[in-house]
């Protein structure tokens, strides 16, 4: 199949960027996404361009690296899959295609469609973690945790932070990504030592990298490669006001 | 107190005063609608004329009242704030999108539906509110007792087709500002349940959305009709 490219060129993140557009043929329908990116790497390789600059890891789904808003969607036409689940079977014949990177102040674009995301990674160090004492494994289940719990803090860790929801969100909020974390192990027991300053903090770190505040139009939750529920929004409030009106923390 | 400007402040705790501010201004509107349905009365106006001269004199609703005109402002200033942040949270906008592949329209319209509601508002309080008060409103005698004929003020307001134009417009927007705002105002404050949350979906949904901005519809299209002898 014959696809018509137009995909963001920004040298890096002072220069300006444009869409600039590429004639692809021959273009498997049982190609990825991303494998059609590589052979039009290949050629403008061999043409001496420079190659489009794009993240991308494990390719399976579950890395969340391959940010990529596809004709006007996070991740393309699909729902609940990455750009690396998304084949070209899912466009038409000559179809043209929009390649643009996540748009949001606190994911400045490298180069590309490669943004820096690393915004995610100070709000998980803010407070996604548990803190225990070093040493031997646990014993698998020494800590009774009912079914229903279990589910509902996997379907919440099943979070890839790939950012979609951010790009998604008309307000770029990262009210899913971060609900996600703080619901997963709120439910959990061995998450409760530091549940309202977890709460807390990831939600002031949120804020202070420069997200957007959540209106609910759950674009974030249609758009997740993990379809995470917007009942971890609804939690996390839940947890950021309790810990607010009860913790310590004057 | 710091705790508390840092809580309001937040993200979250901006949403929370949308939230509550909102939502009390919804059931406001169900003690307005309720109130109003007055108008429907074939009695010239009395039942109308002493329902607003107790609304107008109870120390309570005037209390409550002032709290409510708090509430309008501060809701719409806080919108205002909210809008300007989520603006700036994404400086450079995509070449193309399809938000209407993930989102209801009404969900991603608040703002604007908001702006034509508080156009709304200034328009219907200089109408009637600002008549009532301090304008030059015609009495009317019951029982030996003077009220303020404000069903005469309504009665030529509605009586013209432009301004009831105006009025069916704006509920169509309040239906769609309600339809989102209604329920999305539970979920920021964390209320979101498995047994209740379909519970006040289909409340905001049927009642806040549908039944009450079209019986508000209803009242100056029946006063325009009536006044125009079109019915009895």
């Amino acid at each position: 199949m014959k696809v018509n490219l137009k995909v963001w060129r920004q040298k890096n993140n002072n220069a300006a960027g444009k869409l600039v557009e590429y004639g692809l043929d021959n273009i498997s329908p049982d190609m990825s996404f991303l494998e059609m990116i590589d052979v039009l790497n290949g050629e403008l390789t061999r043409k001496g361009d420079e190659p489009v600059a794009f993240d991308h890891d494990c390719r399976e789904g579950i890395c969340g690296m391959c940010s990529m808003y596809i004709n006007g969607r996070a991740h393309g036409p699909q729902t609940g899959a990455t750009t690396c689940q998304l084949h070209m079977r899912s466009f038409n014949d000559g179809e043209t295609i929009i390649v643009e990177p996540w748009r949001a102040r606190a994911f400045p674009v490298i180069k590309d469609l490669m943004v820096d995301r690393t915004a995610f990674d100070r709000i998980m160090q803010s407070g996604g973690y548990v803190s225990v004492n070093t040493g031997s494994a646990p014993d698998a289940n020494e800590i009774a945790i009912s079914r229903t719990i279990a589910d509902e803090a996997m379907d919440a860790a099943q979070c890839i932070g790939c950012g979609a929801c951010v790009a998604a969100c008309k307000n770029a909020s990262a009210m899913l990504f971060v609900a996600a974390k703080v619901s997963h192990m709120a439910v959990l027991p061995q998450g409760q030592a530091e549940r309202s300053i977890r709460a807390e903090r990831m939600v002031a770190q949120m804020d202070a990298e420069g997200f957007g505040a959540c209106s609910f139009t759950g674009a974030c939750s249609v758009e997740c490669p993990k379809s995470i529920s917007l009942d971890h929004i609804a939690r996390m409030n839940r947890e950021y006001l309790g810990a607010k009106l009860t913790s310590e923390n004057v | 107190m710091s705790w508390v400007t840092q809580t309001l402040s937040s993200s979250l705790g901006r949403k929370v005063i949308m939230s509550l501010t909102g939502l009390f201004l919804s059931s406001f509107l169900v003690i307005h609608m309720a109130g109003n349905l007055q108008l429907f009365k074939s009695d010239e106006g009395r039942a109308f004329n002493e329902y607003t001269y107790f609304m107008t004199h109870n120390p309570v609703i005037m209390t409550i009242s002032y709290l409510l005109y708090t509430s309008i402002l501060v809701h719409a200033l806080m919108a205002l704030i909210l809008t300007r942040h989520n603006k700036s949270s994404r400086p450079v906008d995509y070449a193309f999108k399809r938000p209407e592949a993930n989102s209801a329209w009404s969900s991603r319209n608040m703002g604007i539906l908001g702006t034509v509601l508080l156009i709304f508002i200034v328009l219907h309080m200089r109408t009637f509110w600002y008549e009532m008060h301090f304008g030059s409103v015609p009495m009317a005698e019951y029982d030996g007792k003077q009220y303020k004929d404000l069903y005469k003020v309504v009665l030529v307001a509605f009586s013209q087709w432009w301004y009831v134009l105006i009025y069916v417009i704006s509920m169509a927007a309040l239906g769609y500002h309600l339809v989102h705002g209604f329920q999305s105002g539970f979920q920021t404050i964390g209320l979101r349940h498995k047994k209740y949350t379909p519970l006040i979906e289909a409340l905001g949904t049927y009642v806040f959305a549908i039944l009450i901005p079209a019986l508000f519809a209803a009242m100056p299209i029946y006063i325009f009709l009536k006044a125009n002898n079109f019915i009895g």
